[in-house]
C-alpha cells in the first residue's frame, strides 16, 4: 500500500510538473484513439446497416431453398412453404419474407431503399413502434423504417412514390404511409415493408416474371416454441418440409453477401491501427525511460524499490494513456456531430466498448518494455559510480 | 567514548579485465563514530567511489565485512539492502542528485515518505534544514531554478532528513567554485557532528578537509594513510591551498 501510494505520488507529480511533454504524448493516443474509435463505428455502422433487420426477426431459424448456401438472395422458396413450416411440431410460427430493392422518388433527392415483403403479424414484420401495420392483401399501404422517416422527412399518412423497373419500362407507384419501425436496415439501406401481394406487384422484375402474380418468398423465418431446441428443429424441419435448408439467424448474417469480408476488412484496420498505436506509445515511453536513467538510478539509490519504481511508470502510463483516450473519445464525439446520416457511424455498440477498452490497454501493453527496463536499471551503473 | 556507526574489516574487492584480477579495493579496514566527519582521498583509480559503492550498499565486496549500525551488508538479500539504503544511509552524489520534477521541499520530504516518516513535525523539520542551508526562500523551487551549489545543499538536506546512522558523499563539490564547495562542505561538517551521524566524504580536492575529523588517503586499493591529528589535518588541507 506505502509502495502504491509513492508510486501515484511520483507517477502524479511527475505529469503535472512535466505536463507540456505529457499533453503531447496524450495527444497523439488521442488522435489514434479518434481512428481507432471511428473505425470501430465504421465497422459497427455498416454491420448494422447490412444486418439489421435479419439480426432483429423475432425468429430463431431462417429457412432456404436447398442448395441456396444461405443466401437470401439465392434462395427463392415455393409460396407454400411457410404454411408447410407452420405445420411442423414445434414451431410457433412462421413467416416468409420477400427481399428486393426500389427507390422512392416523390423526395427532392431520390432515396434508395431495400424493398421487403411481409406478413402481417408473423415472424419477419418487425413490431410497428408508431402508426399501424398495413392491411394484408393487396393494399398499398407501407410501413417505413424509422430512418427513411429521419432522413426524407415522411411522416405516417403521407403517400409516397416509388419506381420500379417493369420488364423494360419505368413504372410508378404509390404507397400511404401507415406506420414506422425501428432498427431495420438491410443491405445497406433502410427499409420499406409492404405486404406480400403488393410486393409481387411493385417489385423490379424482368419479362418474364412480369406474368406471374405469385409471390416466392426468400426465406422463411421460423419462430420456435422452445428456443433452446433450435438443433433439434433445423434436423426435423428439413426431414418434414422437402427442397428446404434450415440455420440459424448468426450464420444467416454471415452469408449475407460481403458481410464477413466487409467485417473482416473493418477489423484488420483496427487491429493494425491499435498495433501502430501500441509501437508509437512503447516508443515514447522507452525513449523517456532512456532520459530518466539517472534519476531512477538516484531513487534506487536512496530506498526505493523495483517494484514502487515500476509501479510509478505504469501509473503514469495509465494516466496519460486515460487522459488520451478521454480527450480522443471526446474528439470523437464532437467530430461525429457533424458527419452526415448517410455516413453509417454507430457509437453506441459493444464494438467501441472494446475499441475503448483496447485503447487504455495500449498505453501499458506499449510501454511494457520500458517498465521492464526502469525495473532492471542498476543505480551503480546509472549514476556511472561503477 | 562514541558509538560505532561504520565499521570495515578486512573489506576487498576484485574485479576480473582481461583475464587479470584487478584489486579495486585491497584489504581495507576503519571505523567512523557516530558525530565524525571523514574525508576519504586519493587519485584517480585509488578505489575510493567503489569503497563508497559498497559502503553504500550498492555493491558487493569480494570478502570482508560491512557492518553499518551493527548490520552486516554481507548477510542481506537485496530487499534487506534497499531497506538498509532507504533507512540508515543519507547518500549524496556529484551531480543528477535531485528528481527533477519535485520541489526543494519535496525532495526533502520524498525521504521521510519513504520511510512512513512524514508528517506535520517532520515536515517543520524538514523546512528548517533547508532553512538552516539558506533555502527558505527555495522552498518551491525545482531542481532546475536552483544552483549547482543549492541543489548541493538541498541534497544534502536529503541525506540528512530521516536521521541516517551513516552520511555519503560522493565528490559533491565536484560542479561548485571555491566559494559554494567551501560553503557546501562547512555545512555538510556542521549538521553532521550536530546531528551525531557518521558521515564520509570522498573528494579529489584536498582543502576539503579542514572540515573533517579524519583523513583516510588511498592509493592503489589500499589505505595508506590516515590522519586523525587536527593540526596535521590542517596541515595537509593548507598544502593543497598552497
Amino acid at each position: 500500500m506505502k509502495n502504491f501510494t509513492l508510486a501515484t505520488y511520483l507517477a502524479i507529480k511527475e505529469v503535472v510538473r512535466n505536463r507540456g511533454r505529457f499533453f503531447l504524448v496524450a495527444l497523439v493516443i488521442a488522435l489514434i484513439t479518434l481512428l481507432v474509435l471511428f473505425i470501430a463505428a465504421l465497422g459497427e455502422g455498416l454491420a448494422n446497416g447490412n444486418r439489421q433487420y435479419v439480426a432483429n426477426l423475432d425468429a430463431q431459424l431462417v429457412v432456404f431453398l436447398e442448395k441456396s448456401d444461405y443466401i437470401i438472395s439465392s434462395s427463392r422458396l415455393e409460396t407454400n412453404t411457410a404454411r408447410s413450416i407452420r405445420r411442423v411440431e414445434g414451431v410457433d410460427d412462421a413467416g416468409a419474407v420477400y427481399t428486393s430493392s426500389t427507390e422512392i422518388v416523390s423526395l427532392p433527392e431520390p432515396l434508395k431503399v431495400s424493398l421487403l415483403g411481409a406478413e402481417p403479424g408473423r415472424p419477419g414484420m418487425p413490431p410497428v413502434v408508431a402508426g399501424r401495420e398495413f392491411r394484408s392483401g393487396e393494399a398499398r399501404e407501407t410501413v417505413i423504417d424509422q430512418q427513411v422517416a429521419f432522413r426524407s422527412g415522411i411522416q405516417i399518412g403521407d403517400v409516397i412514390e416509388i419506381r420500379s423497373t417493369q420488364g423494360v419500362d419505368d413504372e410508378f407507384f404509390e404507397l400511404k404511409v401507415v406506420g414506422l419501425v425501428s432498427g431495420q436496415s438491410y443491405f445497406f439501406q433502410p427499409t420499406i415493408f409492404v405486404p406480400p401481394s403488393t410486393w409481387e406487384k411493385i417489385r423490379p422484375q424482368s419479362d418474364s416474371e412480369l406474368s406471374s402474380d405469385t409471390p416466392f418468398p426468400n426465406i422463411v423465418a421460423v419462430r420456435l416454441t422452445d428456443p433452446s431446441q433450435a438443433d433439434m428443429m433445423m434436423t426435423r424441419l428439413v426431414e418434414r418440409v422437402p427442397n428446404i435448408e434450415v440455420t440459424d439467424i448468426e450464420t444467416t448474417i454471415n452469408n449475407i453477401p460481403g458481410y464477413s469480408a466487409q467485417q473482416g476488412t473493418v477489423q484488420a484496420q483496427g487491429f493494425f491501427t491499435l498495433l501502430i498505436g501500441i509501437l508509437v506509445i512503447g516508443g515514447f515511453f522507452q525513449i523517456q525511460i532512456l532520459q530518466k536513467v539517472p534519476q531512477i538510478g538516484v531513487l534506487k539509490a536512496i530506498g526505493s524499490s523495483n517494484g514502487m519504481v515500476g509501479l510509478s511508470a505504469v501509473i503514469q502510463i495509465i494516466i496519460v494513456t486515460a487522459l488520451g483516450v478521454g480527450i480522443g473519445g471526446g474528439l470523437t464525439y464532437l467530430f461525429s456531430l457533424g458527419f452526415p446520416p448517410t455516413i453509417p457511424l454507430v457509437f453506441n455498440g459493444a464494438r467501441s466498448l472494446i475499441a475503448v477498452a483496447l485503447l487504455l490497454s495500449i498505453g501499458p501493453v506499449g510501454g511494457m518494455v520500458s517498465i521492464i527496463y526502469a525495473v532492471r536499471i542498476e543505480p551503480l551503473k546509472a549514476l556511472r559510480l561503477g | 567514548m562514541s558509538n560505532i556507526a561504520l565499521e570495515v574489516r578486512d573489506l576487498v574487492k576484485s574485479f576480473s579485465l582481461d583475464g587479470a584480477t584487478i584489486q579495486a579495493v585491497d584489504n581495507v579496514s576503519f571505523q567512523v563514530r557516530s558525530g565524525e566527519f571523514v574525508a576519504l582521498v586519493g587519485p584517480s583509480g585509488s578505489g575510493k567511489t567503489t569503497l563508497l559503492s559498497i559502503l553504500a550498499a550498492l555493491l558487493s565486496p569480494t570478502s570482508g565485512q560491512v557492518l553499518i549500525d551493527g548490520q552486516d551488508l554481507a548477510k542481506m538479500n537485496e530487499r534487506e539492502r534497499v531497506k538498509l539504503r532507504r533507512e540508515k544511509i543519507g547518500f549524496t552524489f556529484q551531480s543528477n542528485n535531485l528528481i527533477p520534477f519535485l520541489t526543494a521541499r519535496e525532495n526533502v520530504e520524498y525521504m521521510l515518505r519513504l520511510n512512513g516518516a512524514l508528517n506535520h513535525g517532520s515536515r517543520i523539520r524538514s523546512d528548517e534544514l533547508l532553512a538552516r542551508l539558506g533555502l527558505a526562500e527555495r522552498l518551491h523551487n525545482l531542481p532546475a531554478q536552483m544552483s549547482g551549489g543549492q541543489q548541493q545543499r538541498v541534497a544534502i538536506a536529503r541525506a540528512l532528513i530521516h536521521n541516517p546512522a551513516v552520511v555519503l558523499a560522493d565528490e559533491p563539490t565536484a560542479s561548485l567554485d571555491t566559494e559554494r564547495a567551501f560553503q557546501v562542505v562547512e555545512t555538510f561538517a556542521n549538521l553532521i557532528h550536530e546531528n551525531g551521524r557518521a558521515g564520509i566524504i570522498v573528494t579529489h580536492d584536498l582543502r576539503m578537509c579542514q572540515f573533517v575529523d579524519r583523513v583516510l588517503q588511498m592509493r592503489d586499493g589500499k589505505l595508506v594513510r590516515i590522519i586523525e591529528d587536527k593540526n596535521e589535518i590542517l596541515e595537509f588541507a593548507g598544502a593543497a591551498v598552497h
